[in-house]
């Protein structure tokens, strides 16, 4: 890590407008993203963590501005990323690069792999020759342990992992600052998951790679993330270094969420305590008052459902927002 | 669960877990194969287990492992061009390619699944209700209002909160976790002696997942179901399981407790897997181990050991010969390298 700061997120907002009618009521909006601050670091990777509908992938996509932002700012190297004209965003497009869930359904299955791979150096390097071209890709394919001899062929071809190695290949070409990895294990066999993981920890270390690493698999973030920010409902729950975090976890979603998680020990887990926490995630349209976790939180009291809490440091760059941490923060809120 | 208000039973209840207990079902030589385009494809051959009442085995492997096909097969339910041989007998009766109607009387009564979409065992267009009481009517010839009674304290038992209001909704109205306790709901209706789970909670997120493995953890205790469960997951396996077979390419490659498992895995396959599992609580962060190459595709059917080609210690005989199965107490090992 060389320590500069990437991309820094200011109480970014993503709301997404309810049609009216039988749900919800005119005007009403859903905030997926409901401001959310964080940074990264060149060579740093962050893991964003939640369940479903926490707004984990909304936030990627808005910090790549893949889709508009309702208030908020994503500045990426010293640029409001959401103020620039198309002319300039698309210049900053090459250094920021995503990788999806679904490997074969990111591939255009009527492209071969070298030419899946190839496809950014078409849009943004059209001055490289078809030679410069086509050894880029195969560089870019042993980077990924793709043999170039694989270049000619189809996805329908590959299994998940290789899939995914393409997915990778194609994200690195350009040599990129960031990689956002939207639960780009989670649709893999644990045999294949170990190996890709490894592959994008060693692409980092290699290429000083910021990555945002969107997961709901507590264990690989750990493994694989430097800091881990815990969203719920769109907010910021938690955020901290990562042994940290998984030591002292302050929030109690953040507790609950860890203690969910099942150990491959089945000693260990006959002792681990458990929180299992009661209900499902509430619809996100409409999110409780005050505290949004207030309606699942064993914690909760009178004032949680009144008052939102704001998202304070307890030190060392370790944030949490709750009315119910036992220790006192050390700076003030933003 | 034991407290909810369950008349007779017309099949024996099935005996809370005791040490030693008669197999609920014992499952020996299953082989099952496929006809394709392409010739015939082994999805599993030589499978061999037993569950007693209230023991929850885990069934783990990755994709191909034939996994899945081993329970469709239990239940009768593969697809049509599939064949399964050999044996597996449930309480005493036999199961594998059993007649239809008589299936159609075990499925849902003393045996059921569940499945990691609910919506594959709900249907969408029924109220949740219509389809908890068809099967009381059905297979215990319940009033339909007694069959309410019993519908409403089987979705209280799961836990589904305003059970009276929700058992009128249908399957789209519930969230992804009410959904799937609302399938479990209904696989427990008539107390089955045995369940099959085959990925439930996959799909699910940690938190509800946890919900939904202390419900099944409960009903093996409460009522002696005996379960067992199909996962990928192995911190899943090491939270629920008592017992673990763990599969390779439609092969048994080791099993046993899960505390020997876990603790001292002898398969090469098994130490593979734990080993390029990260787990929550380690704080080393450096390269994963790795199991080389990909999950085997079925339809290879090689003569040796189906995991030769990815093994650390494969030696000649690994590609030719099939390795006997290796026992001690209730362990199980097919390995020619490693000794029990």
């Amino acid at each position: 890590m060389t320590g500069e700061t990437l991309l820094a997120v200011r109480d970014l907002k993503v709301h997404f407008p309810l049609q009216g009618g039988m749900f919800g009521g005119k005007g009403s909006v859903v905030r997926a993203v409901d401001g959310v601050d964080f940074e990264l670091k060149q060579g740093e990777t962050l893991g964003i963590v939640g369940e479903s509908g926490c707004g984990k992938s909304t936030l990627a996509r808005a910090v790549l501005r893949l889709i508009p932002h309702a208030a908020g700012e994503v500045v990426w190297l010293g640029k409001d990323l959401h103020a620039l004209d198309a002319e300039a965003m698309r210049a900053e497009r090459r250094n920021m690069q995503i990788i999806f869930q679904d490997p074969l359904a990111s591939l255009d299955p009527h492209m071969s792999i070298g030419a899946i791979i190839g496809q950014p150096l078409r849009t943004f390097h059209r001055e490289l020759s078809r030679q410069d071209q086509r050894r880029r890709v195969f560089e870019a394919m042993r980077q990924v342990g793709l043999a170039p001899e694989l270049a000619d062929r189809f996805p329908h071809e590959f299994s998940g992992g290789m899939c995914q190695r393409v997915g990778i290949a194609r994200a690195m070409i350009l040599k990129p600052k960031l990689v956002v990895c939207d639960e780009p294990v989670s649709a893999l066999d644990v045999s294949i998951q170990a190996q890709i993981i490894n592959l994008l920890m060693d692409l980092q270390r290699r290429f000083d790679l910021s990555l945002l690493f969107i997961s709901h698999n507590l264990s690989v973030v750990r493994h694989i993330s430097h800091r881990v920010m815990v969203l719920y409902l769109g907010k910021v729950m938690e955020i901290a270094e990562r042994d940290e975090f998984y030591a002292r976890p302050l929030h109690p979603y953040s507790e609950a969420l860890i203690s969910a998680v099942p150990i491959p020990d089945p000693l260990l887990e006959r002792q681990r305590p458990r929180i299992v926490l009661s209900g499902d995630l509430p619809s996100p349209i409409n999110p409780p008052s005050g505290c949004r976790f207030s309606s699942r939180c064993p914690r909760a009291t009178e004032i949680c459902h009144k008052a939102e809490p704001a998202l304070l440091d307890y030190g060392r760059d370790h944030r949490a927002a709750c009315h119910h941490i036992p220790i006192t923060p050390v700076a003030t809120p933003r | 669960m034991s407290d909810s208000p369950v008349p007779a039973n017309p099949a024996p209840p099935p005996q809370p877990a005791a040490a030693g207990g008669a197999p609920i079902l014992s499952v020996r030589d299953l082989a099952i194969r496929f006809r394709t385009a392409d010739g015939t494809v082994t999805a599993a051959a030589d499978v061999g287990f037993d569950i007693r009442a209230g023991e929850i085995v885990g069934l783990v492997g990755e994709s191909g492992s034939g996994k899945s096909q081993i329970l469709m097969s239990l239940m009768g339910l593969l697809a049509s061009n599939g064949h399964a041989s050999g044996s597996a007998v449930f309480r005493g009766e036999e199961i594998l390619n059993a007649p239809a109607r008589r299936l159609d009387a075990l499925r849902g009564a003393s045996m059921s699944m569940i499945f990691q979409d609910p919506m594959t065992s709900l249907n969408p267009y029924l109220r949740v209700s219509t389809q908890l009481v068809e099967v009381l009517e059905r297979h215990r010839g319940m009033t339909r209002a007694e069959a309410m009674a019993q519908a409403l304290a089987i979705m209280e038992s799961v836990r589904i909160p305003d059970a009276a209001r929700r058992i009128r909704l249908y399957p789209h109205e519930f969230s992804g976790g009410m959904r799937q306790r609302v399938m479990i709901a209904m696989a427990l209706l008539c107390r089955p002696a045995l369940l099959l789970a085959d990925e439930p909670t996959t799909a699910l997120d940690v938190t509800v997942q946890a919900q939904i493995l202390e419900l099944i953890a409960d009903l093996a205790r409460s009522i002696g179901t005996a379960v067992l469960f199909v996962t990928h997951d192995l911190g899943v396996v090491a939270r629920l399981c008592d017992r673990v077979i763990v599969l390779y390419g439609g092969r048994i490659m080791e099993s046993g407790e899960a505390t020997d498992i876990f603790g001292d895995p002898k398969h090469p396959y098994t130490r593979g897997l734990i080993d390029s599992t990260p787990r929550l609580d380690e704080r080393s962060h450096g390269e994963l181990r790795t199991i080389p190459g990909q999950p085997r595709a079925a339809q290879l059917a090689p003569m040796g050991c189906p995991f030769e080609p990815r093994c650390p210690h494969r030696v000649v005989r690994c590609r030719t010969e099939r390795p006997a199965p290796q026992e001690a107490g209730l362990r199980q090992l097919a390995c020619h390298e490693v000794r029990l």
